[in-house]
């Protein structure tokens, strides 16, 4: 659905999308890095576990949230993706930890 | 006490109930389920609505010190609830999510639990007062039943007469009900004055006039204000409480604790506060602050979690903190209906309240006892 821009060269690093070694961009948005891997749907609501996609890309919406590194419900397009992050899709509600 | 006059033809309406809150809906919906016309009057929506901002407890276990009816009323409701949820399921389709699973007061140190003890000790003293079964547990016994407590945790007392609901649901499914029975919604029509006729009551509203046969006030804190035009007495007060909801999570808390409860959708709301601030309905971070501290005391993991969401509301205190149901001697058609506890009292507000008014008669149930005669003023007559 996604493509990058030829002229985005930046850095390539590795990141877990449930558990599998992907691909993403020094710079990218966690939200960004999992549009362009091919993950648009992140997440299933916490009530009626309808689907959801990143929408705003900018912090308002709340549409994008993932677990990363193990804590439930980030903007997942507020976050800058690391080396090695590894990155959950959520299905309901988020888990509260052990 | 006299009857109210029949209720014939000639009015706009058989009843008006003033306030659409949860005391005011219960009332219309079950009076409107007898086949009464209805008119409910209301504020709009920046009314103080207590109805929006409460935590949702159907409470049992604290409920009667200083007046064992009220203990007695308490339970009633507690175990009319069941059949109140079945009836607006059936009528609305709308599942108010009524749980019982039982309810713990928690406690932080030795000390809360021995003065826990002996209150409930001292409630259950009282002449006349109707038993309900409640344990007090220490850690351990508490730790069986929530595996997530803190050690700072020192015991409860546990009773398992206790619930919740979904309150915005409910208050949201009366509505739904009172209207699929034909009763009429008036919005924006903040009552400003009652004029009591030979055999009507005439209601002067911020967009004009309504005259029904009979008129129950249920306006929360509009209702000390409004019940003197009516030869009525209701001594309410605001008492502003503070309330944090945290994001939704997977549940962990098959119980209610009285501070912290997680709602059917999953959100953790926690409520610890009681401050006379007049009508300022504002949040403060210190009252906030130590309400997250004990807490997260009780259940470290709510630590992890984001609060999403707080706010204050103004709860209706009457004077000694007890319901206020009465009928005016002076005008029998008119009756007033306040109290603080609205989710908890909602049953019998709904099911037990309108056939009192429909025969015209606010007696018996040990209704008495909630008269506003209690507070040793004059008679307004």
């Amino acid at each position: 659905m996604f493509r990058r821009h030829t002229e985005a060269r930046r850095p390539a690093l590795t990141i877990l999308i449930d558990g599998v070694a992907t691909e993403a961009r020094e710079g990218d948005s966690v939200a960004a890095a999992m549009l362009a891997a091919g993950h648009v749907i992140v997440r299933k609501t916490p009530v009626s576990g309808a689907p959801r996609a990143p929408f705003c890309l900018m912090g308002v919406c709340f549409d994008c949230l993932v677990t990363v590194d193990g804590v439930g419900n980030r903007q997942g397009c507020m976050l800058v993706v690391r080396e090695g992050m590894r990155i959950d899709t959520q299905q309901g509600k988020r888990e509260y930890g052990a | 006490m006299t009857s109210a006059a029949p209720v014939h033809a000639g009015r706009e309406f058989e009843l008006a109930v003033v306030g659409g809150g949860l005391v005011g809906m219960a009332i219309a919906w079950g009076l409107a389920r007898l086949g009464r016309s209805v008119v409910v009057l209301d504020e709009g929506d920046l009314a103080f609505r207590a109805s929006r901002g409460n935590f949702a407890l159907v409470w049992v276990q604290s409920k009667g010190a200083g007046l064992s009816d009220y203990a007695l009323w308490t339970m009633q409701s507690s175990r009319l609830w069941p059949q109140l949820a079945e009836a607006i399921e059936d009528e609305t389709g709308i599942d108010v999510c009524f749980r019982k699973p039982g309810g713990l007061h928690l406690v932080l140190s030795d000390r809360e639990l021995e003065n826990r003890a002996n209150a409930l000790k001292r409630l259950h003293n009282q002449p006349g007062m109707q038993h309900f079964p409640y344990e007090i547990l220490d850690h351990a016994e508490v730790a069986k039943l929530l595996p997530q407590i803190g050690a700072d945790v020192a015991g409860a007392s546990f009773c398992p007469e206790d619930g919740h609901v979904n309150a915005l649901r409910l208050l949201h499914a009366l509505h739904v009900g009172f209207q699929r029975l034909g009763g009429t919604y008036r919005a924006n029509h903040a009552v400003t004055r009652i004029e009591p006729g030979r055999d009507e009551f005439r209601l002067h509203t911020a967009k004009g006039e309504i005259t029904a046969a009979r008129v129950v006030l249920a306006a929360g804190l509009g209702t000390a204000r409004l019940a003197p035009m009516l030869a009525l007495h209701a001594p309410v007060r605001p008492q502003r409480g503070q309330i944090m909801v945290t994001e939704k999570v997977a549940p962990f808390l098959p119980y209610v604790v009285h501070t912290v409860r997680q709602t059917d959708e999953g959100g953790v709301m926690i409520s610890d506060s009681v401050e006379e601030a007049g009508c300022d309905a504002s949040v403060g971070s210190e009252i906030l602050a130590v309400m997250a501290d004990r807490a997260v005391r009780m259940f470290p993991l709510l630590g992890r979690l984001n609060v999403v969401r707080c706010w204050a509301a103004l709860r209706v205190m009457p004077q000694d903190g007890f319901p206020i149901y009465d009928q005016s001697e002076r005008y029998p058609g008119a009756f007033v209906a306040t109290c603080h506890s609205g989710v908890t009292l909602a049953a019998n507000h709904a099911l037990v309240l309108p056939p009192l008014i429909d025969t015209g008669a606010l007696s018996g149930e040990n209704l008495d006892a909630f008269r506003a005669r209690r507070f040793n003023v004059s008679p307004a007559h």
